[in-house]
Parts: C-alpha cells; structure tokens; sequence
C-alpha cells in the first residue's frame, strides 16, 4: 500500500469535505481489493474525522472488507428466493471445498469466499456468482466445477470496455427460442437469426454471435444510422427493451444469453457499436 | 410555553424539553438506562417509555426523545407502560444479568426471572460510553462496530485507542460494566470481564497503561467477546 496513493483517493473526494466517507472507501477498496488499516488512518487523518468513524462505516457494510481478499470472489447467494432453493446446502459445499469458511481467503490467496443477500437472478436461484460471471440453478456437483473456474479465472465483465471476443449463445426473451442459426456460420461460429424491418422492408439478418464482433449478413442493406427494428423470426414479437443505447440513444435490442443466463443488449441502430452485456439474471 | 398534561396534571413546559425532562421536572419518575443528563438523546433501551394520546390512538414513545407537544396526554405508568417496561427488563435481564444496574432496575419492577434465553453479555449498546467519550471528553476513542448482530463497541481494530485518554468515563457511566475495573474503589470491585472478585488488574502498579476495551483483558488474559 502505498500512503501517498491514499492521500490522493482522498483529495480527489475533496478531502471529504463533499463527498462522503463511503465513496473514498469504495475507491480504496477497488484498488487493493480490502481496506489496509494503514489507510484507514490516513483517511480519518486526513478528513479530519475519528478513526472511529471511519472504522465503523467500514465495518458497518459488508461490500468493504478489512482483510485482504483473494484474487477471485466466490459469491453464494443466501436470498430468500436462493435459500429455499438450497443456497445454504450449496454455501456449506463451497466452504467444505475450497476448506475455508464463509468470508474467509484460501491460503494461496486465491478465492474468497462470501454469501450475500439477493443478487436479482431470484428465478434462477440458486445464484452463485464468480467474479461477476453468474452461475444460476447450481447444484452440488457443479461446486466443484464452479471453484475450478474460479480458480482458473473468468475474469470480471467490464461492461462497455470488455474487449475480449467471446461466443455466445442468444434466444428470444419472449419465447425462449434459440435465435442460433446452425447452417450460416459468421466468423467461423453460428451465426444469430433475427427478422428487421426497416423503411417498410423486412427482411433477415444474420450477426456475429461473438460477443465483440460486429459482423453482420443480411437480406436488405440498411443504410447507416437507420434505427432498424428486430423481431424474434418465432414469435414475432419485437425484441425491444426498457434501455436505450449509452452511444446514440437508440432503443436496445435484449436477447437472453443461454447457458449462464443474463441479457445481452445490443443497439438498434445500424453502425453504432452499442452493446453491453448483462449478466445480471433475466431483468426484463 | 406548551401546555400538557402529565397522569391527568395540568403543567407548561418550555418548547423543547423532552417528556422524560418534563416528567422528572414534576416529580414522576422514569426509569432510564441510556439516558445521562448533558448527553445528546438517544433512544435505545426503551425503558423510559410513556404512553401517550387517547383510546385506540394511544402509543407507547420513548420519552427521553419526544419533546413536549400542545395539549399531549401522557401517562408515565399506566399498565401498558409498565408492561412493557417489565418486558424490556426481562430482555435485558437476559442479556446482561451481571449488571447491578439492571438488576437494581428489574427488582423495582418487581421482575424477578427471565424466560428467554441466558446470555451473558458484557454490553447492551446503550450507548453511554460513546457519548460521554465524544460528548463530554472529546476524545471520540471509542464508537461501535460493525452491525446487528455483530454489533460491538471498542476502539477501532480493537488495539488500545491512541485517542483514548483513559479517563475512565466510559466505564465509569455504563450500566453494564461500571463494576468492572472499579479500581479506586478496590473492596467493591468485580470484574465484569472475568467475573473475579479480586480482579488481577488491581495488584498490577502499571495499571495506568491499560483499558478495558482491550481484547484479550491485558491483565486476565480473558478474551471478552
Ligand atoms: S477512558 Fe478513553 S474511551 Fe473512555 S471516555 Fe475516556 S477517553 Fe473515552
Ligand atoms: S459498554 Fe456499557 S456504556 Fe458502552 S454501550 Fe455497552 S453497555 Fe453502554
Ligand atoms: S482490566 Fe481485565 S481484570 Fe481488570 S477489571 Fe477489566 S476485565 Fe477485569
Ligand atoms: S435470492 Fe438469490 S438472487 Fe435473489
Ligand atoms: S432512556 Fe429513553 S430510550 Fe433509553
């Protein structure tokens, strides 16, 4: 840790004089994954507040942490919708796994385990979350699996500034039918079909399934900038959700990402690189 | 002035003052554990509660909190109150029965055993010792941590406060342990920490260098959790 890294966490805040003491914490608990007790004293010293109450925020909260964490965070979800489905069964194989109990760190340092409240996947409960990459309806065998990959390393989705290239696997929100198209392959993967129309043509369109590419197929050529509309080539119904895109402001087209589950988001208008990738459980 | 009456008595006070002021001011008395005089309110123990208001809007308040208010009716012991006060002390009872204070309390409430739980608690975060140590000694050492169930008071990273001034204010107001570390008054004193009646803390001359909220006690190596 570095103190006067610290000192500048702080006086980016202002030295807390507006921001609050939560926000400085956050920032510090991003860059060293825990709160070093060395860091809390220069926080109170510097904002001019009691090491106390410095001290109990940061114990008040569960998101900060006092110890050090391991390199992967291994997150149970004990809600009420995972616990009825088994989620304290589930929590209880992961310590008895990885021999460590609920929020402490393995010895080499690598996971951390934790069990929270909710992580809003109730429907696909039990929810168990790695680094951000969630795992829904996990059953005992899969525990092993899961801390094998964790191990590993999944690597947390950075929304928006994820480069990495990536398949994926979409259906349709309403009917849960696979968009995938097995017989036209798009940068040597299958590719997804969905039916557009645009300026009263309607038409198919093939993309890239890999999450990053914006290879696209199709049967009518939409003009730059067109906002295109996109329907589900099974149920017909519009694939249109709530969000609009952070780039242009377009409309976003959802599709449900199988296997993990989640939401893939991508903008409707032709030529915006818009996308995102949810992988918060089915928000729809 | 504000106009009130207090068990059916007729009585003004200033805007302000608080029911438990104006209650004791007229002489009926309130029980208290996490209220002190030149301390902020604060609301915790519940003990001082009061019941104010008519028929079926009629609600127990907590009086060291609610100030004074035009035409209030309150009763500082109807048999509402009083149950609920003898609840509250069974409660505490349950938690903390070492402590005289609440002992004292329970017995002129005539409460006389318990039916939860036994628990031995050395704390019933009432408080006191925040305030006073903030308020009074401007010393701010020691806060709470943490929260529900984990709940607990102590210096931060429970190592002895640099803050800390070691006055003595905390231990000397709490209700729970003020019979711990007793040491100017060595014939009385039990330790709460290690319920010794000859607290090994009092034959060390360097007591000066410790404080209670030491985990584990420096003197009886007794870890107090
Ligand atoms: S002894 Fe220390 S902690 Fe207790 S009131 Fe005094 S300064 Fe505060
Ligand atoms: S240590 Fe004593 S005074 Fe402080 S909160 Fe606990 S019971 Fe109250
Ligand atoms: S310092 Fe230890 S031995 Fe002394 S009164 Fe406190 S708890 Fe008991
Ligand atoms: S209860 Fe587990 S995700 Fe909501
Ligand atoms: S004295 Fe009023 S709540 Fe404790």
């Amino acid at each position: 840790m570095n103190p006067e890294h610290i000192r500048e966490i702080v006086d980016h805040h202002e030295g807390g004089k507006k921001a609050g003491i939560i926000s400085i914490l956050e920032d510090i608990q991003a860059q060293y994954s825990y709160l070093p007790e060395e860091a809390l004293r220069i926080v109170a010293e510097k904002t001019g507040r009691s090491l106390v109450d410095i001290y109990g925020v940061a114990t008040f909260y569960k998101a900060f942490s006092l110890k050090p964490r391991g390199k992967h965070l291994v997150s149970v979800c004990l809600g009420t919708a995972c616990h009825v489905r088994g989620g304290p069964r589930i929590a209880e194989e992961f310590e008895r796994q990885s021999e460590i109990k609920t929020g402490e760190t393995t010895k080499d340092r690598e996971i951390t385990l934790e069990t929270v409240n909710c992580l809003g996947a109730c429907a696909l409960g039990p929810i168990v979350t790695v680094d951000g990459h969630y795992f829904s309806n996990v059953t005992f065998p899969r525990v092993k699996e899961i801390i094998h990959k964790a191990r590993a390393g999944l690597d947390r989705v950075d929304i928006q500034t994820d480069e990495r290239i990536f398949p994926v696997e979409v259906a349709c929100p309403r009917c849960n039918h696979s968009l995938m198209d097995r017989h036209h392959y798009i940068d040597g993967y299958p590719s997804i079909r969905v039916t557009v129309s645009f300026r009263q043509k309607h038409g198919w369109v093939r993309l890239s399934c890999l999450y990053g590419s914006f290879s696209v197929d199709q049967e009518y050529e939409a003009p730059r900038d067109t906002v295109v509309n996109f329907f589900c080539p099974h149920c017909h119904a519009e694939l249109i959700g709530a969000s609009e895109c952070m780039t242009c402001g377009a409309p976003m087209v959802p599709m449900l990402v199988r296997g993990e589950g989640g939401m893939i988001q991508i903008c409707s208008r032709r030529g915006c690189k818009g996308h995102m990738l949810d992988l918060t459980g089915v928000n729809f | 002035m504000i106009s009130l009456t207090i068990n059916g008595l007729e009585v003004s006070m200033e805007e302000g003052t608080t029911l438990l002021e104006a209650s004791r001011f007229y002489g009926f008395p309130v029980p208290t554990l996490c209220h002190l005089d030149g301390l902020s309110p604060y609301g915790a123990c519940r003990l001082c509660v009061v019941e104010i208001g008519q028929g079926a809007n009629a609600k127990l308040v907590s009086s060291c909190t609610y100030p004074v208010e035009e035409g209030l009716r309150v009763r500082t012991a109807s048999s509402r109150v009083v149950k609920a006060r003898k609840m509250i002390l069974e409660l505490f009872l349950a938690s903390c029965p070492q402590s005289k204070t609440i002992q004292d309390l329970a017995s002129s409430y005539d409460v006389r055993q318990q039916r939860f739980k036994q628990e031995h608690e050395d704390c019933i975060l009432c408080g006191l010792c925040v305030r006073i140590c903030e308020e009074q000694m401007m010393a701010k050492a020691i806060g709470f941590r943490s929260r529900g169930e984990k709940r607990s008071l102590g210096a931060p990273f429970d190592l002895k406060s640099e803050a800390c001034r070691l006055c003595g204010a905390c231990m000397y107001v709490c209700p729970a342990c003020q019979l711990r570390c007793t040491y100017t008054e060595p014939d009385k004193a039990i330790c709460g920490g290690c319920a010794n009646l000859s607290p090994p803390c009092l034959e060390k001359n360097s007591f000066d260098d410790m404080m209670c909220y030491m985990e584990p006690c420096v003197a009886c190596e007794i870890k107090k959790d």
